[in-house]
């Protein structure tokens, strides 16, 4: 579904994506893990075109997307929800909702229902300002929101970021909900555990280039992989 | 619920209307709370329109003089009778525009001119962000104001002369209702989709791109949007004043407005309202007294003489950037549930005091 080919981003002076290639088949959960600055996030960026990568193709359903406006490639049905949520705290989570909604004209009712049934929690405080939401109330909004332009690929950067065990283990409870839905996933995670346990495939990147990639079963129990990012 | 507010909200209109017919039909035309009502109207609308771009998108602009500046030399050229020209451009042999349009045609005008240069500027300054481009819409508004005193352009501006002669309003209720109107307009905006994706964009740049919002067009929509409602306050300034001169619109013209806007509440369009008639009402009105010497008895009241006043003013404003940061309102609207649970939390109070 998404191809990407030899990608490489520049990112405030320094090359923070070395030319990788990954590729994310439809209605899978696909996983980039790795340590902080190893340019995941950077990555997800550029997908959206939020920074314009400086080579490489970006191929969505066999369209090339490189470097087309963002609102372009959000209506063609792929939403980030960025890191640390970015919610917008003055908005009703309604709003928030709505927001999520922009790029279509038609009637929002029956997605709604859709994520109001997913995060009940977000239909009893629709009428709340986004920022009074507690941090997992605003993963969730987060998700809801983007789940709102109905995509068919959702990046989500870092949803456990900052978040209770507990409520970690709620948040992909429902990424594997909604993959079976239908929404293909690409995730990119700092608790790798928790991340290859829910992946289909998962590539590790290390300073700007992807360096070993597999089920996310058989990084698992990869050596290197327990090593530095499973703390085993 | 909501119908109940909506009726509400007319009576409230109707009996503003019923108001201002009878305080015209019972106060001289020349009393001093005429004009307060008449200036507060036109101060109120370009404040609301100067909060629709700081406020409720977070764009920080201080341009606001130089459109009014332009809607009201475009009403005002546009609306001279063409049998007045002559006298009004007597150094510039009656100046080239030799027909004249009716009043509405003058405001709408005053908007569109106002909003096709906000228009062109915004394509360099919309790029800048927070403090620039507040340097940058000053700048452009304080260039404005010397091209339009240019003297090779005085048979289209007259120059540094003044331009009057042309139709002015003589009722209070001609500024209320276009100012009105007008407000009514960017409430609606507001509400619409458009207007959540400007809170979005002030809310979380980032956020809102990710979301499909196409930033610069969005800005600058706002942004010329705010500098059409300008332009139109603009040439209702010109009809409030009866002559205008480029001289008068100052960067002043722009802190006064932001003082209203900040004291009102950034993003309360019901703040903005009332921090105007406050405002105008204080600086034409109620501090006047400041201004005049005055001796009881025998007793000379110190500091009393012209221009006291102004420092007074300043000192009310710096307490309120103090301990009031927030303004009025602060982002709330002033409405009639919001009453309703006030007295209701009030009667609680009392309840649990008892």
């Amino acid at each position: 579904m998404l191809k990407v080919k030899d990608l490489k981003v520049n990112y405030g002076g320094i090359e923070a994506v070395k030319g990788i290639s990954f590729e994310v088949p439809e209605k899978s959960i696909v996983t980039l893990i790795g340590a902080n600055g190893a340019g995941k996030s950077t990555t997800l960026r550029s997908i959206v075109s939020l920074v314009k990568p400086a080579s490489g193709t970006i191929e969505f359903m066999g369209e090339n997307i490189t470097g087309k406006d963002t609102n372009e490639i959000v209506a063609k049905g792929i939403t980030l929800v960025p890191e640390g949520r970015k919610i917008f705290p003055d908005l009703t989570v309604l709003e928030n909702l709505k927001i999520g909604a922009y790029m279509r004209k038609d009637n929002l009712t029956d997605d709604l229902n859709w994520v109001y049934d997913l995060f009940p929690r977000l239909k009893e405080r629709h009428w709340q300002p986004g920022g009074t939401l507690s941090g997992g109330e605003q993963q969730m909004l987060a998700v809801a929101r983007a789940l709102m332009s109905r995509p068919k690929l959702i990046m989500m950067d870092e949803p456990s970021l900052g978040l209770a065990p507990l409520i970690v283990k709620g948040i992909f409870d429902i990424i594997k909900e909604i993959n079976k839905q239908g929404v293909t996933i690409l995730l990119i995670e700092q608790n790798a555990n928790m991340a290859l346990r829910t992946a289909d495939i998962g590539y590790v990147m290390e300073t700007g280039s992807i360096t070993m990639s597999g089920s996310g079963a058989e990084l698992l129990v990869n050596e290197q992989v327990r090593a530095a990012y499973l703390g085993k | 619920m909501k119908k109940r507010n909506v009726i509400i909200c007319a009576l409230l209109y109707l009996a503003a209307i019923l108001a201002i017919v009878v305080l015209e039909r019972i106060l001289p035309p020349t009393h001093i709370a005429l004009a307060v009502l008449k200036k507060g109207c036109i101060y109120s609308l370009v404040a609301v329109s100067m909060n629709l771009l700081n406020g409720f998108t977070g764009l920080f602009s201080l341009g606001q003089a130089g459109f009014m500046l332009i809607g009201a030399y475009t009403y005002a050229v546009l609306t001279i009778p063409v049998e007045a020209r002559d006298s009004v451009y007597m150094y510039f042999d009656g100046g080239i525009i030799q027909f004249s349009v009716p009043v509405f045609v003058g405001l709408l005008a005053a908007g569109l001119l106002a909003a096709v240069l906000a228009w062109l500027i915004g394509l360099p300054v919309l790029r800048l962000k927070s403090d620039y481009l507040a340097i940058a819409t000053l700048g452009f508004a304080e260039i404005i104001r010397a091209f339009f005193q240019w003297d090779k352009l005085g048979v289209l501006t007259n120059g540094s002369n003044m331009l009057r002669k042309y139709p002015t309003f003589t009722t209070t209720l001609f500024p209320f209702l276009v100012c009105s109107a007008c407000i009514a307009v960017i409430v609606l905006l507001i509400h619409s989709s458009y207007g959540r994706a400007f809170r979005a964009i002030r809310d979380d740049e980032i956020a809102a791109e990710a979301m499909g919002i196409n930033l610069a067009k969005h800005k600058r929509l706002s942004f010329c949007i705010s500098s059409f409602f300008a332009g139109v306050g603009g040439g209702l300034l010109a009809m409030y004043q009866t002559s205008i001169q480029a001289m008068t619109f100052k960067s002043a013209m722009t802190y006064e407005i932001l003082l209203i806007v900040v004291i009102g509440g950034l993003g309360s369009v019901t703040g903005s309202c009332i921090a105007s008639f406050l405002f105008i009402a204080s600086s034409e009105w109620w501090l006047r007294f400041l201004d005049t010497e005055m001796t009881i008895g025998s007793f000379k009241v110190p500091f009393l003489r012209a221009g006291f006043r102004k420092v007074v003013f300043s000192i009310i404003i710096m307490v309120i950037v103090l301990f009031a940061r927030k303004g009025i309102m602060g982002d709330h609207e002033f409405s009639i549930d919001g009453i309703c649970r006030f007295f209701r939390n009030l009667g609680k109070k009392k309840e649990v005091k008892s």
